[in-house]
């Protein structure tokens, strides 16, 4: 048995449910040009990105069950996008774990992107009567810019919040690996 | 790197997931009432959760809000003064108009029936909003327990805002005029060419009449207002008459068997705070 399984679900599950909250209570409500932010799949994908594919998608399902409850709106849409999303960026964490600095910011526009578009698409799959207008893709452009722009806060944000529960952070394994490895003059 | 016995079980983890998903997707299409009732039962668990949350944040909000609004002062100051003269100028001309129609419909009856006072307003504060313009549905913090009941008229000062959808103790959702799955019958105010409203869909400022007679001539500026029903019909609308609902901005193919008008609505749907919902049923009202 793992022994982070619990705290990690733990810290989760609060991290889960506080997000919702906020973005169903003010940040859906908040006006950016038009659009709004959506912090839901931003803090899916950068679970994702620190504790991996598996935490990633089980939170997105999470999270997707519960916008769908409290907005009654057609069950287990937002659930597959977000964990679609969760997983995807946990995936590029064991494959390729990037160290750049811009990694949450490209990965926040990507999810948000995976989301938005979508949920679009999912809704024309579904019958659901929608016209392609120049306000919908405005909108859809201005979260997806919005969203990059908050990638790096939110990141940050998860981050603290997750590091007491990580069992290894890449980051701090590899500094820590590098001052280890001292030159032959400094052993000296 | 990883195991096969976690690969295997990533795997696992994700297939379920993904069938979950789906599942919940196809039972919520197709109606099912097991997964409706789930959805009801978390809805009323979480909406006092969202109340509080709503109240506590209105500040941040209301500030945010703020900042938003001294942006858009500049530009909204020129185009009011612009729709004032506009304004003044039709004002006499419409003024001969109303007395003319007062006569022709009997506007005071009309004007006693459209009196929401009468029809059991309750005012609800908006706590929840969809956040994407696929959904318009939004959360209101009075329910069952207030008087409210599923389908019942949702009004704020400007017109008609939506119908109420789902309803529990404390809260309820509704379903905005700009959703895609609204319809209501509605009235154009000045020639009285009745028709059907529903929303575009993807613009919250665009709304489509198909009018009754197909080729109704339809006139770009006229208001229109929610139709109700006469009580002899044995399917009553669930709108009182005369609700204002928006303004008529283009008339696509006008004239022809293939018109479809445009509207856009009085209310801003995506800034909604405080509505109310018409509790009694206009065909009742004495």
């Amino acid at each position: 048995m793992n022994p982070y399984a619990a705290p990690v679900a733990g810290r989760l599950t609060i991290l889960g449910f506080v997000v919702c909250i906020v973005q169903l209570a003010a940040v859906s409500q908040l006006d950016f040009f038009g659009a709004h932010a959506d912090l839901v799949p931003l803090v899916v994908a950068m679970t994702g990105l620190l504790l991996g594919s598996l935490p990633g998608a089980v939170l997105g399902f999470a999270c997707g069950f519960f916008v769908d409850c409290a907005l009654i709106q057609t069950m287990g849409l937002s659930s597959l996008l977000y964990l679609a999303v969760g997983y995807g960026a946990g995936r590029l964490r064991e494959v390729r774990d990037p160290q750049a600095a811009a990694v949450p910011a490209v990965v926040g526009g990507a999810a948000t992107t995976v989301v938005t578009v979508g949920y679009a698409l999912m809704q024309f799959m579904l019958g659901t009567p929608i016209r392609v207008t120049g306000l919908l893709v405005g909108q859809i452009f201005v979260t997806i810019l919005v969203n990059t722009l908050l990638s790096l806060p939110v990141y940050a944000a998860v981050r603290r919040w997750l590091l007491p529960v990580m069992p290894d952070d890449p980051r701090r394994r590899r500094r820590r690996a590098q001052t280890t490895r001292l030159s032959p003059l400094s052993r000296a | 790197m990883y195991d096969r016995k976690t690969i295997r079980r990533r795997r696992a983890v994700l297939a379920l997931l993904v069938v979950s998903s789906v599942v919940l997707l196809t039972a919520s299409f197709g109606g099912n009432g097991g997964v409706g009732s789930v959805q009801r039962g978390v809805f009323e668990i979480v909406s006092p959760i969202q109340d509080v949350a709503s109240r506590s944040l209105k500040p941040f909000r209301d500030l945010f809000g703020w900042f938003g609004d001294t942006w858009h002062a500049k530009g909204d100051n020129k185009t009011l003064v612009k729709t004032r003269d506009q304004l003044r100028e039709q004002n006499g001309s419409l003024q001969a108009e109303v007395r003319k129609l007062k006569e022709q419909y009997g506007i005071n009856r009309v004007i006693a029936t459209a009196n929401i006072g009468n029809l059991g307003p309750v005012e609800a504060r908006v706590v929840v909003a969809s956040p994407t313009l696929l959904f318009q549905k939004v959360t209101i913090n009075k329910g069952a327990g207030d008087g409210v009941r599923s389908g019942q008229p949702v009004v704020t000062a400007g017109g008609l805002v939506g119908k109420v959808d789902v309803v529990v103790g404390g809260s309820a959702t509704v379903t905005l005029i700009t959703d895609p799955r609204f319809g209501a019958g509605v009235r154009l105010a000045q020639s009285g060419i009745t028709g059907t409203m529903t929303a575009s869909g993807g613009d919250p400022e665009d709304l489509i009449v198909a009018t009754t007679k197909q080729n109704a001539p339809v006139s770009v500026g006229s208001t229109v207002v929610t139709r109700g029903t006469s009580t002899d019909v044995r399917l009553p609308s669930l709108f009182p008459p005369d609700i204002p609902i928006g303004k008529v901005t283009t008339v696509d193919d006008a004239g022809t068997d293939t018109q479809r008008v445009h509207v856009k609505p009085f209310v801003d749907v995506r800034n909604l705070d405080h509505v109310m919902v018409l509790t009694r049923d206009a065909a009742t009202v004495p």
